[in-house]
């Protein structure tokens, strides 16, 4: 019986599925040197940049695919996938009267309304639609405290000696097959620096949207937190429903200088795909953080969508006393593959690492938890915990935990649990006993299991995450 | 009418028959014990009648109120009033005592038409029931159950019951594991929520337990049947010459082989 409901509740349609009717102004599919070249006109950038894509691009092609991560999926033809979208009205970013209408009805209907004073108070929104940033909110209150908060083609024009400073400083362009990618393709994203000892006096968020079919999304964000600063930031994810496949291969790169602090949380809810696996995007991101002394980087995630999740946010622990945490809950339903995990490098003195990671699996979903400690020989008196739980619901879903550990140092102390568990019929039919619905037991259920990782997002989105999971197994138990 | 009335009640779990016709009347107001040696499908019945699906109602009838009650999911059932003391209650990590008890109060208040308490109101109704079974504060803000130890699981079902004020209840094994104090608490909590529109089921292997919790009728059940109903002096004679007395192989006492025993 519990499958069957399981089933049942995990079926729910995708609420984000919609397309917005918006112009766009779309590259023909494909990719060589002379697109690249096209796009960085496009975007006025300075002949440094130019560079760097054309280095990132012929780095690119000497790498294959990589085929270690436990997730399966047609070859990619990356020359059927267009490298640039944008809305047809330029947008100026000056004034939201100046952006499409159609586009902010899009954001007010996913529920993040960008004219200001609205819901969500105290957050300001850079909003991110295909592949280009439509709107910054609450730039005047952010600039009075020294804030730069924009998008990231902004930033090029505006700020191009921060950019040149810290782009690639911590995902080089040669990372991986997908960051060399991005770097070469990138077409914009968000930026933020935060002043020496200034806390960020409201949340800051970025919302992605891919709006137009055969699109590629890649974006790149860069936070720079200068000594002693604090900066909580948001990310949320979502795309229509349609049924070929999306590539959104994203870098974020994170510099959290002497003392500074950033909290990065994501709320990833990307078109999945339908019950048949047919559709849905494929989230290659590659995202990191580099801690220098006293600086704490922490990684909490929600990730509920894409067909194919692959992604472990990594902290370097480069300073000593630095910190770095990973909080993650990764729901896979249906046919979603997830391969997700963090890498926690330490190199500094007395640094610390925390991971706790919940794995949920409904329908034939399969989640794999795949993380790294390393301890190198510098990190004196290094200690990691990590907690990776896993949660079935139904038996023909997988949960798989990969942990890798490295300690090059004999001070170190690394301690690591991991338990699966299956929502027990005991558990439903001791809710329903109460007379609490079987939907609502079982998203009761997991949102116990996920207790731990939703009491370190911000307020709205702990509510929002509460809710998407809620949505997200609709059907799923039986 | 009788509150509750169970007629040749026949159930099985995939091809075990474990109830082989079961009648049983309880009153408003009346409160039953049903005893009977281990595996003798006490569980069973309080499962069947609160609605587990795990097993299947092959013949006879339950009324609520004289309305057919097996037709009905298990949540509905709860919001008929049905509630079960579960003998082993069930951890839930990471949810809230509270907050889970607020939302099955909820759930059968919507489903009466009635408002649903808000998070104030809620918690001092819940306080002011949790001195009934002197059950610590520091219990409700805890997870469902979860490194409680045998006797605070039970208390906890019992403060359950008095929040949700069933008008049926059924308490499975409520006694056992309970210290001395504890059962004079627990027991005290019950009776407590005695009253004249409620009609309780209890489940023992002590009698004990019903020099506290005075029965009006006893049953004996064995081999998916009740065999022997009687008033309160039926358990001081069981108690007395076992359960051979009765004719039952499986007589060596329900007294000494209580139902923690077997986790
Ligand atoms: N889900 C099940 N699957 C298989 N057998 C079951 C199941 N539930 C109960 N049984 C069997 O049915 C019989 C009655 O069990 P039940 O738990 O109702 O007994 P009980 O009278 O409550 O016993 P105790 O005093 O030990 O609690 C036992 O033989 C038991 O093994
Ligand atoms: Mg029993």
């Amino acid at each position: 019986m519990t499958t069957d409901t399981l089933q049942e509740l995990t079926r729910r349609p995708y609420a984000a599925g919609f397309v917005s009717a918006v112009e766009a102004d779309t590259f023909p599919p494909g990719l060589n040197e002379d697109v690249i070249r096209a796009l960085s006109e496009k975007k006025g950038e300075p002949p440094f940049l130019l560079e760097w894509r054309l280095k990132s691009y012929r780095h690119w092609l000497t790498l294959r695919e990589p085929t270690w991560q436990a997730v399966t999926y047609k070859p990619i033809d990356y020359q059927a996938i267009s490298y640039y979208s944008a809305p047809r009205f330029k947008p100026k970013k000056d004034s939201l009267d100046e952006v499409d209408p159609e586009i902010l009805r899009t954001y007010e209907k996913l529920g993040i309304p960008l004219v200001e004073q609205q819901r969500l108070q105290n957050v300001a929104v850079d909003a991110v639609f295909d592949s280009v940033s439509v709107a910054t909110t609450f730039k005047d209150k952010l600039a009075k405290a020294g804030v730069i908060f924009c998008s990231f083609s902004e930033a090029v024009r505006e700020h191009p000696e921060l950019l040149r400073k810290y782009l690639g400083s911590v995902v080089p362009h040669s990372d991986n097959f997908f960051a060399a990618l991005n770097s070469a393709v990138f077409s914009d994203g968000s930026f933020v620096y935060i002043p020496k000892g200034v806390r960020c006096p409201m949340e800051l968020s970025t919302y992605f949207r891919i709006n137009a079919a055969e699109t590629g999304q890649f974006e790149r964000t860069l936070i720079v937190a200068d000594e002693g600063s604090y900066v909580s930031y948001l990310e949320g994810c979502t795309a229509p429903q349609r049924d070929t496949n999306q590539l959104h291969a994203a870098v974020v790169e994170l510099v959290a200088l002497e003392g500074a602090t950033i909290k990065y949380s994501t709320v990833q809810n990307w078109y999945p795909g339908d019950a048949e696996g047919k559709g849905g995007i494929y989230n290659f991101v590659t995202k990191r953080g580099i801690a220098h002394k006293r600086a704490k980087i922490s990684w909490t995630q929600v990730e509920t969508g894409s067909a194919i999740t692959w992604k472990y946010p990594s902290v370097i622990l480069k300073g000593d006393d630095s910190v770095g945490e990973f909080y993650s809950v990764a729901l896979t339903n249906n046919l979603q593959q997830a391969d997700t995990g963090t890498k926690m490098v330490h190199l500094g003195k007395n640094t610390r690492s925390t991971i706790v990671s919940k794995g949920i699996s409904a329908g034939r979903g399969q989640n794999t938890y795949r993380g790294l400690v390393k301890v190198l020989k510098s990190a004196e008196n290094a200690r990691n915990y990590t907690q990776c739980d896993s949660l079935l619901l139904g038996d023909k879903c997988g949960a798989h935990t990969v942990p890798y550990i490295e300690v090059k140092n004999a001070s170190a102390q690394v301690e690591h649990e991991a338990s699966t568990s299956k929502i027990g019929e005991d558990q439903l039919f001791y809710c329903r006993q109460r007379g609490i619905s079987q939907e609502d037991a079982v998203s009761m259920i997991v949102n116990g299991f996920c207790r731990q990782v939703f009491k370190e997002l911000p307020m709205e989105f702990a509510v929002e995450a509460q809710k998407l999971l809620g949505v997200s197994l609709e059907g799923s138990v039986g | 009418m009788a509150l509750l009335s169970v007629r040749n009640l026949h159930a099985r779990v995939g091809d075990k028959d474990i109830l082989k016709g079961i009648d049983l009347e309880v009153g408003a107001g009346e409160v039953h014990a049903i005893m009977g040696p281990n595996g003798s499908g006490k569980s069973t019945l309080a499962s069947v009648l609160a609605g587990r699906d795990a097993y299947e109602v092959t013949k006879g009838e339950v009324l609520l109120d004289g309305k057919p009650l097996l037709e009905l999911a298990p949540e509905a059932r709860a919001a008929e009033g049905v509630f079960l003391a579960f003998q082993y209650p069930v951890e839930i990590p990471g949810v809230g005592n509270l907050h889970f008890l607020r939302t099955a109060l909820n759930a059968q208040r919507r489903v009466k038409g009635l408002e649903e308490l808000d998070a104030m109101d809620f918690l001092q109704m819940a306080k002011e029931k949790s001195k009934l079974v002197q059950l610590d504060a520091a219990f409700m803000n805890r997870s469902v159950n979860e490194g409680f130890s045998g006797g605070e699981k039970k208390r906890n079902e019992i403060f359950q019951m008095a929040v949700l004020e069933p008008r049926l209840a059924i308490l499975d094994e409520t006694d056992s594991g309970l210290d001395i104090d504890a059962l004079r608490t627990v027991a005290g909590g019950v009776n407590g929520l005695r009253s004249p529109q409620r009609a309780m089921v209890v489940i023992t292997h002590y009698q004990r337990l019903l020099d506290y919790i005075v029965p009006d009728k006893v049953h004996v059940m064995a081999g998916g049947r009740i065999i022997r109903s009687g008033g309160r002096e039926l358990a001081l004679e069981l108690e007395e010459k076992g359960y051979g007395w009765l004719g039952l192989q499986d007589g060596k006492g329900a007294a000494t082989k209580g139902g923690e025993a077997r986790r």
